[in-house]
């Protein structure tokens, strides 16, 4: 039975089968070497995959970059994302602030959670996507519909992670509160608000998730637009490195966005729960 | 909640809610929205007819098939990721983007590469439940805590039997709320194709009600599809309460 | 049955800070308290001592006004309690730390409530801070801190308010035995220094033999007033001297002859 790494964080149980002896002490003392040799590893497959080619519509890794990089400079991409995101940004501050509100008096009534939460928690497991060719009928196919679509996603998510938060606030600490006479509003503002926020925060970090679901979707169910449209238009004329340049776009923007606001969670917020 | 001295179950607020949209239908205030009686009358006759059954019928296949690989990649896969470093670095990064990315950008290169039918909108399925699962179920497998593995490999345990006999039952909450969470996403793919595809099962039944304003058995369609999916998630809640008694003494 | 260094005084009106008369709590179905009568005489400390479940500390937050009492009633300075009062400041068992505040700001949380302004509520703080001996930690937060350190701080803002009356939840319960130690050590001090009122609640023999002036001992669920016991200990002597007192060792053994059929 090989000896356990020693190297290597405790999870790691078994040592690998294949396991040569400098290799644990490697991946421990490098972990973006991994990250890179994964990235590497999955462009090279595309790359391969590409030339084979599996399928005509499927370009090579290096055809789809080109595309994006050309697609960067020549200022396409950012007509496209800054007509795409106008939704985005408005359907989140509105569901943020109404989310974050709501979720607060759910959080300290118990009536208000009794009678919303059902609602909310229905609307969060639903396949809220079928809506969305509804809201067209309502409000047109323009800016309104859209930032409608990011409300209907966004919104649950921000409303049950701000409830819960306010909810499961440390009640030893509105106890101690309690115990130096602090009144409701002190417990409210100094206590419960400020141990809820990085639920909270988080929260809005996932229905900023949800949103970019919803406003792709509504580019590509409602009426083209922004990143939407630039999919549907290079698929139309089968350019398909331009097609899929723009998919991995979105991928990047969202993935780094969100790392982006988790970061600043771990750093600015919850200083003490810091991944070692 | 208390009302009238009587506790009042949490869900019992929906009811309200039911009300709600009664009243608001009766009074006509929008025309998207019926009475719900209506609904659930048109609802009742839908279910009955050869349309929505085939629809149904596509619609769970491509589900069922979709949800099927995804539990079956996504537990191994987080197996192997909870237990191996190695693969945890491989494909760590791609898990993690892809479980909050907005995947239906990707439906559209489905199409492309699958073609305009069932292998997309399975294949969807697939991608939109598979990398909660692999997350989850690396959780589970990293909460199972050192000594009892010790202890099986101590008794003498083949590999086969520590995984099967303890690992994959310690970790089994986790896989369960997984699972769980990967059953909604699923749903919300199977949506979300047959939406984007459009000319099969479910899609191609939204598609035809809300063109030509058939409002009753839009929502007729729509209760049916949250309702299968709040039942199923239910379903699945209730296997995880029987298994939560041992999660705490992990 | 204890013998005679087993004491059960009645003190008079002047000298009591803490009345409680005839406090039952129920819950639900569960007797958690069954009429407690006591007294709690001023400038000394009392020790709340007990089994698992005997209700110590639903008692302490009882006269915290914390928890309500089902019956009875709790006089502090002969006013009925109804609720937490800046009389009395209580001293939590896992700290109650706010974790996004640093030390300065945790120890004068109390002051902050009662709305006094930054530079008096701060001058105050630094203070007590010194007096536990935490100087140089004021800009830290509770996660850069020990577990001992954390329940200092709690100690501080606890003195920080100047209430006559400290309610202690098993204070040292969730510190390590060296520290725990220490601090049964410091808190004899603060109690010769300080002229307050303490109510300690512990389920340690020894700790509360080593620190309290008057023990309470309280029967398992419900919990009732078994023996109220007054160690007769030199504590002039050394801190390590006094834990081999003999009249140290023996009230410990003669709590636990008495105690020891509550263990299951």
């Amino acid at each position: 039975m090989a000896p356990s790494q020693v190297d290597g964080p405790v999870r790691a149980v078994h040592a690998p089968a294949a396991a040569r002896p400098g290799f644990g002490r490697a991946l421990g003392r490098y972990p973006a070497l991994w990250r890179v040799a994964s990235l590497a590893l999955f462009f090279l497959a595309w790359e391969i995959a590409g030339r084979v080619p599996i399928s005509y519509a499927f370009p090579t890794f290096s055809a789809t970059f080109a595309a994006l990089a050309s697609m960067l400079f020549d200022g396409s991409l950012f007509v496209a994302y800054a007509e795409t995101l106008q939704p985005l940004i408005i359907g989140v501050a509105i569901s943020g602030v109404i989310g974050v509100g709501l979720g607060i008096v759910m959080g300290l009534s118990r009536s208000a959670e009794w009678l919303v939460a059902p609602l909310f928690i229905v609307l969060q497991a639903a396949p809220m996507a079928a809506l969305i060719p509804l809201i067209t009928f309502v409000y047109g196919i323009g800016l309104v519909a859209k930032t409608l679509a990011v409300i209907m996603l966004a919104l649950p998510v921000i409303v049950l992670n701000g409830y819960k938060a306010v909810r499961n606030a440390n009640p030893s600490l509105v106890a101690m509160c309690r115990s130096f006479q602090g009144t409701k509003l002190q417990q409210i503002a100094k206590i419960i608000i400020p141990d809820a926020s990085p639920v909270i925060f988080a929260g809005l970090r996932l229905g900023l998730a949800a949103g970019f679901i919803g406003v792709i979707l509504a580019e590509l169910l409602i009426t083209p637009t922004g990143i939407g449209d630039l999919i549907t238009y290079h698929r139309s004329v089968a350019n398909y490195a331009e097609m899929y340049a723009a998919v991995v776009s979105i991928i990047l923007v969202s993935t780094l966005t969100l790392a982006a606001l988790e970061s600043f969670e771990m750093r600015v917020l919850r200083p003490e729960k810091r991944r070692g | 909640m208390v009302l009238f001295g009587y506790r009042v179950p949490m869900m019992a607020s929906l009811i309200v809610w039911c009300v709600i949209w009664e009243i608001v239908g009766r009074a006509g205030l929008l025309f998207l929205i019926p009475p719900l009686s209506s609904v659930l009358v048109a609802a009742l006759a839908l279910v009955q007819t050869g349309t929505w059954q085939a629809a149904a019928l596509i619609t769970l296949h491509s589900f069922v098939i979709g949800m099927g690989l995804a539990i079956v990649v996504g537990i191994t896969l987080g197996v192997l990721m909870g237990r191996f470093k190695a693969v945890d670095e491989l494909f760590g990064i791609w898990v993690n983007i892809f479980v909050s990315a907005p995947l239906s950008a990707l439906v559209p290169v489905l199409m492309i590469l699958f073609g305009i039918g069932e292998t997309t909108v399975i294949v969807t399925v697939f991608l939109f439940a598979v990398w909660i699962i692999v997350l989850d179920t690396r959780a589970g497998i990293q909460h199972v805590p050192n000594s009892l593995i010790e202890m099986g490999r101590s008794y003498g345990a083949t590999t086969f039997a520590l995984y099967s006999k303890i690992v994959l039952l310690a970790a089994l909450p986790e896989i369960l709320a997984g699972i769980r969470l990967g059953l909604v996403r699923g749903v919300k793919g199977v949506v979300i194709g047959q939406l984007l595809v459009s000319i099969i099962g479910y899609g191609e039944l939204f598609e035809l009600y809300s063109r030509s304003f058939d409002m009753e058995n839009f929502w007729a369609l729509t209760i049916i599809l949250f309702a299968a999916a709040m039942l199923m998630s239910a379903a699945i809640e209730h296997v995880e309460k029987k298994v939560d008694y041992y999660a705490g003494v992990r | 049955m204890l013998p005679a260094a087993a004491v059960n005084t009645a003190y008079p009106a002047a000298e009591t800070v803490v009345e409680v008369r005839g406090i039952c709590k129920r819950y639900n179905e569960v007797e958690a308290l069954r009429l407690i009568d006591l007294d709690f005489p001023r400038g000394k400390l009392t020790t709340l001592l007990g089994p698992s479940g005997c209700g110590k500390t639903t008692l302490l937050k009882i006269i915290a006004g914390l928890i309500d009492a089902t019956s009875g009633e709790v006089r502090v300075n002969g006013k009925t309690v109804t609720g937490p009062g800046p009389e009395r400041a209580f001293v939590f068992q896992d700290f109650a730390l706010m974790p996004w505040a640093t030390v300065m700001r945790n120890v004068a949380f109390g002051l902050e409530l009662q709305g006094m302004g930054k530079a008096e509520r701060q001058s105050i703080a630094r203070n007590y801070i010194a007096e536990v001996g935490l100087t140089g930690f004021e800009d830290k937060y509770p996660h850069e801190l020990s577990g001992g350190m954390r329940q200092r701080v709690g100690l501080a803002r606890a003195f920080a308010v100047n209430a006559e009356v400290l309610l202690l939840d098993e204070p040292f319960s969730a510190v390590d035995e060296q520290n725990r130690r220490k601090f049964q050590e410091d808190l004899l001090r603060l109690v010769d220094k300080e002229n307050k009122t303490f109510i300690f609640v512990t389920h340690s023999i020894e700790e509360a033999v080593y620190v309290s002036d008057r023990i309470v001992l309280l029967s398992r669920r419900p919990g009732r007033v078994s023996q109220i016991i007054e160690p007769k200990i030199d504590r002039t002597a050394s801190p390590d001297a006094i834990r081999r007192d003999q009249g140290y060792l023996d009230t410990v053994e003669e709590i636990w002859q008495g105690l020891k059929h509550y263990v299951d």
